[in-house]
Order: structure tokens, then C-alpha cells, then sequence
């Protein structure tokens, strides 16, 4: 097992290698730089500006330069943010972001098991057909229309929660924001859990174990779940990446101070190290975590287990 | 008239029958309309004996012994009676069936390669059976299923005991599969066709260790099997299914000696045999017939090369041709 995590954590430098690659020249060849906004300084002055980021070098140059930095650790000064490093910045989004997005998709996995589970054990049933019909729409409607709809019930009409801010991770201010950002995945998650344990419940062990006597439960329980369970790990990658980029609208819509936002600014205003910085940032956590999907699914099924 | 009889027990013997089943339909509910699997399948079965069931892939052979255990698909159905130890069990609650399967019943499926949970160690498959059944704690248990494993000649038990279905081959786990059947000595033992996905060498190991349970317990065994050799090796009575019917029923030698349907006679000269100089195959020409339209007379007519009119038009019943000989066909037998 360890030898497989290493080996896994190895593939995984070139693979973050070509995405910094990748998004540190596109970044470049996007139009515009991060100093367009302020029109109103001298041109000496940003060429000033422009040598204290090295922006004044050949884009290769300013590639091999910023790997260095990045080697020692060292995500570089924010541009718009002028007295923060990116890792000040990251320092405070990241936990805000985690937070979020782990809430979303422990929400997400148990709402969407649940709701398959009931949808299969009803199968064919009205119960079923409202299920999944309401969870196809919760999939179909983007998450930039379902979050100002739920703010409107329930911030503005209702009254009953607050329409944004973060107020340091209170269950009130979060209900919103993790639940439009949590729709879409148990849509996908209750409708996988569906098909899998339907396809489950007519497999030959389960009919052995029937035939054994087990009560009904003690079937599912001990014999169906761990199969039941494999397709969503091998989703559980895919749901962490579409989490992770819907926080990045769900925190600019809620307003809430977490990575997202600094991603949506640091594109907008072209700071280049700030949106360096969270790109790194989500493309390790999606690397680990579809490491930590294989780990599990490793351990759920014996025939993919690795010595 | 009209052939819907109440069939008699193959053969009356001393005693109760451990398991009685009269008139057993199966019918399944499907898109396409009402299918009918299994019609008025009746026979009696004693201790210690062993029971052959023989029949072409949806002859219904599978079906009634699902439907005895309460196995059936969801959109199953079965009427009729089965009497497992003078209590009716047809269609009775999950509940009673739980306390009969595994214990008082046990059933050994087809295909051991996706019987057996593919997660769950062979020594926890085989010990939840003793901790359902009898309240075992979990190290009289795993004595137990170690005796059974070795019972059934599975080479150092223990270390088997921790491993995966995936690590056994095919043989090995149709071996597992017959010692968690075994584990609670139930009265009746089903093998459905156990050894139809084996080797030939193994199939031999397999049917050995079959023979040995019903020459050396009194467990009633239930032989399902398209293989007619088989059921010469093991079997003392034989029940031949056709469309759902049972056609023919007899005791062993009666019905290789002396076959009274003419479905029986053309099994009988499918089976290869090594004393004729033939390079060829024989078949019997033509499909069993689609369960959701049956004809009116014998299913097996069309098929029949000593079909008549009255073959087409009237259902023969099961009537006793000789003694503890049914047979259902309208062809008067010469002697």
C-alpha cells in the first residue's frame, strides 16, 4: 500500500508540473496585464512596476524564475493585494474554501446514498419517479441560478437566513451557499447510487446470501453496501473537482472570503501570482484526493488491492 | 377431459416425505405479458434419497426450487403447495423462510464464479450461516466451518479461511459453496446444476463429494442437471421437465431402461456414448416452445417425431404408465 501511494505521489509531479505550465502561459497570452486598470500613472512608473515583477523579461525567463521561487516554497507578492504574499492570501481563503467544500460534499454523499437507496428500494414507484425527476433538475439548473433563487426565498422573502458574508463559518451563514453548491452532486450521486444498487441487489451473492437465510437487512448491509459504494468513490474524484470549481461561483455570489474569490479577482485584475498560486493550490488538493478515492476503493474491493 | 390432473408422488415409500410439493405454478409478470415457467410440478421427497431434475435451459427446472425457497424475481409468482416437514411453506413470510433457508433447506447455485461475495472473506461467508442459524459465537463457528471445509477437501482450511472468493479457482469455490450449504445439515440439499461451469476432472471431484452425502447422510438431495450421466451416477429418482411440465417421472433404472415419453427417448439418444462407432452428434431438431405462448396440446409436439392429431389439440396429463412410472404423453406404449 505505501509503495503504491509513493508511486502514485511521483506520477503526480509531472502532472502538476504541466498544469502550472499550462495556466502560467495562458495566463500570459490572455490580453492585458495586471497594471491596465490604473490609467492614470505615469508610463515610467509601470515600467517600474513591470521590473519588479519581472514582467518586463521574456516569458520563458519569467517561467524558469517563478519555478525557482516555487521550489523553495515561495508563491511571490500578490499584485493587486500589494501588501500580502500569496501565501498570506492562500492562508486565509484556503480554510474558508476547505471548510465549505468539505461540508458540501459530506452533505452531498449522504442526502445523494440516501436518496438513491430510498429511489432503488421503491423502484418504479411514483416515490422513485419524483426522486430522480427531482434530481435530474437539481442536476440541469446551474448553480448561478439555483443560488440567487435560494437567497431570494429564503434570505429576502422568508427572512429567515442571511443572503451573504461568511461571519466566520456560522451554521447560518453556510446553509445557503453548501446547499447550491451541493445540488448538483447529489443529483449525480443519487442517481448513481441508484443504478448501482439495483444492479447489485440482482447479483448471483446476493441471492446465495438470501438463500442463506440472512434477514433483508443483513444482506444489504453485509453483503450489497461495499459494491453498492465502488462507483461513487471512483465519482468521488470527479464530485471533489466539480465542488471545488463551483465554490469558486458559490463564494463570489455569497460573497465569502475563501479561495474562489481570489481566484475570480486575481484573474480579473491579471495578478498573476495570485491566480498561480490557487491554481497550485486546487490541483494538488484534486490530486490528493483522487489518491485518497483509489486508497479507499483499494480497501472496498479485494480484487484491486495492491501488495 | 382436459389433462390438468392432480400428478401422484413418484413412489410411495415408507414414512413422511421430508419435502412435499403438489401442483406448483410459476408464472412471471414481464412487458411482454404473463409467463408461465412452472405448471403443476408435483412430486415427493424422501430422506436420504436423491432426486434428479432433467430438463433443456427453460424447462422450469431452476424455477421450481427458487420458487420453493422463495427465491423468485420480483415479478414472480408462485400457487400450489410445498410442505417441508408437514408445515406449508409456499409463499409464507420472510421471516419463516429465514429460519428454513441455510438450515432446514439449502441450495448450491450454478455459477460459483458470481455466487459468492466477491468483498467478504470465504471464512465470514461461511460463519455468518452458524451465527444466524445457531447462535454460534464466533470460534465455534470457525471450528465448524473449518471441519466443513475439510469435509469437502479444501487443502489447509485455515489459511483459506482469510481469503477472497477471487483467490479460489472455480472448483474450489463450488467446494465452498457446497460447505456453507452443508454447514447446518439441513433435510433437503438443492444443487442446481453445480457442476455445469466446472472442468471435466473437477465436475468428476464434485459429484463424488455429492455421491458421498447421499450414500453417507440422510439428507434428501435435489439433483438439477441437463446432464443425463449424472443423474445415473447419483440419482434414484428422476423427474423430466419439458415447457414448464413435468413430462415423465420415474425411478432411475425405469427411465433409462424402459423411457415411456418420447422427449426422454430423444435425450437418451443425445447423450455421446463411447461404444458406438458415431462421429456425429445427434440433436433433437427444432426449439423448446416460447413459455408466453404455449400450444393448447403437448409443448413437445411440434418437436415430436410420433406426434398425431391428438398430440395437437389435447394436453396429455401425468398418468401412471407402470408401476411408479408417470409418463404424460398420448402414445399408447408397446410393452
Amino acid at each position: 500500500m505505501l509503495s503504491f501511494i509513493s508511486r502514485r505521489l511521483l506520477t503526480a509531479v509531472p502532472t502538476l508540473f504541466v498544469v502550472i505550465a499550462g495556466a502560467f502561459f495562458l495566463m500570459r497570452a490572455a490580453p492585458g496585464g495586471p497594471f491596465d486598470a490604473d490609467a492614470q500613472l505615469e508610463p515610467e512608473v509601470i515600467d517600474n512596476l513591470r521590473a519588479a515583477y519581472d514582467l518586463d523579461r521574456p516569458v520563458i525567463e519569467q517561467f524558469v524564475r517563478y519555478m525557482a521561487r516555487l521550489a523553495r516554497g515561495d508563491f511571490g507578492p500578490s499584485i493587486t493585494y500589494a501588501d500580502y504574499s500569496v501565501t498570506e492570501l492562500l492562508a486565509i481563503g484556503l480554510p474558508v474554501s476547505l471548510k465549505l467544500g468539505g461540508v458540501a460534499i459530506l452533505v452531498a454523499l449522504a442526502v445523494g446514498c440516501l436518496l438513491g437507496i430510498f429511489a432503488a428500494l421503491n423502484r418504479n414507484r411514483w416515490i422513485d419517479y419524483v426522486t430522480m425527476t427531482v434530481a435530474m433538475t437539481g442536476f440541469a439548473v446551474p448553480a448561478f441560478v439555483v443560488a440567487p433563487v435560494l437567497t431570494l426565498i429564503f434570505g429576502l422573502y422568508l427572512k429567515l437566513l442571511p443572503i451573504s458574508g461568511w461571519n466566520d463559518g456560522a451554521l447560518s451563514n453556510m446553509i445557503l451557499p453548501v446547499i447550491a453548491l451541493a445540488l448538483p452532486q447529489i443529483a449525480i450521486l443519487s442517481r448513481l447510487t441508484r443504478g448501482s444498487m439495483l444492479e447489485v441487489m440482482r447479483a448471483n451473492y446476493i441471492r446465495t446470501a438470501r438463500a442463506k437465510g440472512l434477514p433483508e437487512y443483513k444482506v444489504v448491509a453485509s453483503h450489497a453496501l461495499k459494491a453498492v459504494s465502488l462507483p461513487l468513490v471512483s465519482y468521488l474524484g470527479p464530485a471533489i473537482a466539480g465542488i471545488m470549481t463551483g465554490s469558486v461561483i458559490i463564494e463570489q455570489i455569497f460573497g465569502l472570503p475563501g479561495m474562489g474569490r481570489y481566484f475570480i479577482q486575481g484573474a480579473l485584475n491579471r495578478d498573476y501570482p495570485l491566480v498561480m498560486g490557487t491554481v497550485i493550490v486546487y490541483a494538488t488538493a484534486i490530486i490528493l484526493l483522487n489518491l485518497l478515492a483509489d486508497v479507499i476503493y483499494g480497501y472496498l474491493d479485494p480484487r484491486v488491492r495492491r501488495e | 377431459m382436459m389433462a390438468e390432473t392432480t400428478a401422484r408422488p413418484v413412489r410411495a415409500q415408507g414414512g413422511e416425505p421430508v419435502l412435499q410439493c403438489r401442483d406448483l405454478n410459476v408464472h412471471f409478470q414481464t412487458g411482454e405479458g404473463r409467463i408461465s415457467a412452472v405448471n403443476g410440478v408435483s412430486f415427493d421427497l424422501h430422506r436420504g434419497q436423491c432426486l434428479g431434475i432433467v430438463g433443456e435451459s427453460g424447462s422450469g427446472k431452476s424455477q421450481t426450487f427458487l420458487a420453493i425457497l422463495g427465491l423468485l424475481a420480483s415479478n414472480g409468482h408462485a400457487t400450489g403447495s410445498v410442505v417441508l416437514n408437514g408445515e406449508e411453506i409456499l409463499n409464507t413470510s420472510r421471516r419463516k423462510l429465514n429460519a428454513i433457508r441455510g438450515e432446514k433447506m439449502a441450495i448450491v447455485f450454478q455459477d460459483s464464479i458470481t455466487g459468492l461475495t466477491p468483498h467478504k472473506r470465504i471464512g465470514e461467508q461461511l460463519c455468518e450461516v452458524l451465527t444466524q442459524h445457531r447462535g454460534m459465537s464466533r470460534s465455534e463457528a470457525r471450528s465448524r466451518a473449518l471441519e466443513m471445509l475439510e469435509l469437502v477437501r479444501i487443502p489447509e482450511p485455515a489459511r483459506r479461511f482469510r481469503m477472497y472468493p477471487h483467490e479460489f479457482s472455480g472448483g474450489m469455490r463450488q467446494r465452498v459453496m457446497i460447505a456453507q450449504a452443508l454447514l447446518c445439515q439441513p433435510d433437503v440439499l438443492i444443487a442446481d446444476e453445480p457442476t455445469t461451469a466446472l472442468d471435466v476432472t473437477v465436475q468428476a471431484q464434485i459429484l463424488k463429494l455429492f455421491k458421498g452425502l447421499a450414500d453417507h447422510t440422510d439428507t434428501a438431495l435435489v439433483m438439477i442437471t441437463h446432464d443425463l450421466g449424472v443423474v445415473a451416477g447419483l440419482c434414484d429418482e428422476v423427474m423430466v421437465m419439458y415447457a414448464g411440465r413435468a413430462i415423465e417421472q420415474a425411478s432411475v433404472d425405469s427411465l433409462f431402461y424402459d423411457p415411456r415419453h418420447p422427449y426422454t427417448r430423444g435425450l437418451l439418444a443425445c447423450m455421446p456414448r463411447a461404444d458406438r462407432d458415431s462421429e456425429s452428434l445427434t440433436a433433437i431438431p427444432g426449439q423448446p416452445p416460447d413459455l408466453s405462448e404455449l400450444p393448447p396440446g403437448c409443448a413437445y409436439a411440434p418437436r415430436c417425431p410420433q406426434a398425431f392429431d391428438r398430440c395437437l389439440t389435447e394436453r396429455p396429463s401425468l398418468d401412471l404408465a407402470v408401476e411408479g412410472h408417470l409418463k404424460a404423453c398420448h402414445l399408447e406404449n408397446a410393452p
